[in-house]
């Protein structure tokens, strides 16, 4: 296999009983890059990344992490990874310090060492005030922090993020992405899942959709959102009652009565004016043209959309 | 660059990342002590009933004390048992600490580490074996402070505190294993209740003589038995004989059965 293959992944099965979770998947990672498996709950994310950090045993498929497999030299695979996954792996009873200083000593650093870099990654993680504090105390960003600085403090060469901001506030999340680029920035592959198109566009190089089991589709954002050229168009309507009169005449359109818009794809400026031709200057309090986005594509794709982010934050309650 | 890059067998790392998890064991117990001194205070319970409660009759009908014992002859024919119970008391307490260990998100993390996989347990193992240490001392003294003396010698109660360390490693691979099979930490509290009902079943509190029967041969031949009578030979600067090797037959046995099913159960890939 190539060296500048992080992740080669092919013919993947999983079966839980009767239900077949992974029914053939195959995606390459080159090193250095970003991929992103993009799906909604029960996909099968959690299950492909736990299969090549070898927490689970795959039915078929060839499976080789930075040039080992999997299965047969899990170890040395284990040794060139870190994983954070969707639940907090930290010790709860020890100090945000405490936690550092214990994968410190799993990951067999010498203790000089080990001490500059858990005070460098502390301080670049913002967890410097809290780092006597007991985890537990933590809040659910600080704990996400907390759980990624525990992954890189053996300067993995790759890492695998299980939906690494599912149930963060917007500010948290980004402050992930930002830490995620300055990994990749130094080289650092990394394999996230998310449901979240946004971060999928925001940090990957190519992104796979995992829908029922099977990569559907696979490229660079721009080019899965060239499937869509168009994007669409939003207009804003004064009252709900032009907002029916003109969603009438127009079936393709999408009405939302509660926040008094139609969404419409835009396939041209002949469909464009056909909706202008609809509308009077009175009635409409804005109109925006839309490029496409994720959510577009995954439209397309499955003819139904993606999960919101809510979604799956109640998942994860229920989960707890 | 970094020193895992450098490629050593991870064998070599057994004792350096067992020693991280026994520090990792340790720390939660002084973090969240509630559970611990539950454990120590179950054995100094059942001393103070049995002393109390029931000594003054019990020790009365002790054979072979002339005119028959009183509360004192008995605070020193159960001691014995007593530490045993301790022993077992943090055996119990282990399966927990695995069973809740299991359900937390590092268990995973440590899977997708290059780590010895034993280590996981032994941290747990080698933590016990300190608390048993603990909980014996505290134990001991509690007995002390109610008039229990001993007559052995120095060498006597060395061997007598090396077997209670080696059941200590023994049945805590035990409670190892019933905690990494429970499903739930529930489940892990329940099912080594056993160790704390068997000295009950042995030669701890009443001689075998005096039981019918069938209960009779049980308590005879069941480990703990052995393990009570040269515990209460050498602590009374008696001979132990037949009865050491036999415990530590027991003892060894425990250990390495523990140990095979833990091991098998923790480092098996799961399939699901």
């Amino acid at each position: 296999m190539s060296r500048t293959t992080a992740i080669s992944v092919a013919g993947l099965r999983k079966r839980y009983g009767d239900h077949e979770v992974l029914k053939g998947v195959d995606l390459e990672v080159p090193e250095g890059s970003v991929y992103a498996l993009l799906g909604p709950n029960g996909a099968g994310k959690t299950t492909a990344v736990n299969i090549c950090s070898t927490l689970l045993a795959a039915d078929a498929g060839e499976i080789r992490v930075a040039g080992y497999d999997v299965r047969m030299q899990a170890d040395q695979v284990r040794r060139s990874i870190g994983v954070t996954g969707q639940f907090s792996a930290i010790d709860e009873f020890h100090t945000g310090r405490e936690n550092l200083r214990l994968m410190a000593d799993l990951n067999h650093l010498d203790r000089g060492r080990a001490g500059t870099a858990i005070d460098e990654l502390l301080e670049r993680f913002e967890l410097t005030d809290a780092a006597g504090r007991r985890a537990q105390t933590y809040s659910g960003g600080m704990k996400r922090r907390l759980d990624l600085a525990m992954t890189l403090i053996g300067s993995p060469r790759l890492i695998f993020l299980d939906e690494p901001t599912t149930g963060l506030d917007p500010r948290s999340r980004r402050e992930l992405w930002s830490i995620v680029r300055e990994q990749v920035a130094d080289g650092v592959t990394v394999l996230l899942t998310t449901q979240n198109l946004d971060e999928a566009d925001q940090l990957a190089h190519r992104v796979g959709v995992l829908d029922g089991g099977r990569i559907i589709a696979d490229g660079t954002p721009a080019q899965l959102k060239s499937r869509v050229p168009g994007g669409h168009v939003e207009v804003q309507f004064t009252d709900a009652a032009r907002l029916a009169q003109v969603a009438a005449v127009l079936p393709e359109a999408t009405p939302d009565a509660e926040s008094l818009t139609l969404r419409m794809a835009n396939e041209g400026v002949a469909s464009l004016r056909r909706l202008l031709d609809r509308l009077d200057d009175d009635a409409v309090a804005g109109l925006t043209v839309q490029s496409a986005d994720l959510d577009d594509v995954f439209l397309a794709l499955t003819g139904r959309a993606a999960e919101t982010r809510s979604g799956s934050e109640d998942e994860m309650e229920a989960a707890r | 660059m970094s020193t895992r890059a450098m490629a050593r067998p991870t064998t070599s790392y057994v004792v350096r990342d067992s020693v991280t998890m026994l520090r990792r064991n340790l720390l939660h117990w002084l973090r969240y002590p509630s559970l611990a001194i539950m454990l120590v205070a179950q054995p100094i319970v059942f001393l103070l009933l049995f002393v109390y409660v029931f000594g003054g009759t019990l020790g009365a009908g002790l054979p072979g004390v002339p005119g028959g014992g009183d509360r004192g002859d008995y605070l020193v024919f159960i001691t014995p048992g007593i530490l045993i119970m301790a022993v077992a008391s943090v055996a119990l307490g282990t399966a927990i600490e695995v069973a809740l260990d299991m359900t937390g998100g590092i268990i995973a993390r440590f899977r997708t580490m290059d780590i010895a996989k034993v280590s996981v347990l032994t941290g747990h193992v080698l933590g016990a074996v300190v608390k048993t240490v603990f909980a014996v001392v505290v134990t001991l003294a509690f007995a002390v402070l109610l008039g229990y003396r001993s007559e052995a010698g120095a060498g006597s109660w060395i061997v007598a505190l090396a077997l209670l360390l080696l059941m200590a490693f023994a049945l805590t691979w035990l409670t190892v294993g019933l905690g990494l099979a429970a499903d739930s930490v529930e489940t892990a509290s329940n099912t080594p209740l056993f160790l704390v009902m068997l000295p009950f079943l042995s030669s701890a509190f009443v001689p075998t003589a005096a039981m019918p029967w069938g209960l009779r041969h049980f308590a005879e031949y069941q480990p703990f038995t052995p393990m009570i009578d040269s515990l209460r030979a050498l602590t009374s600067g008696a001979e132990a004989g037949w009865d050491l090797w036999l415990a530590i037959g027991w003892c060894v046995l425990i250990a390495i059965v523990g140990y095979l099913w833990s091991k098998r159960l923790f480092t098996r890939v799961p399939t699901k």
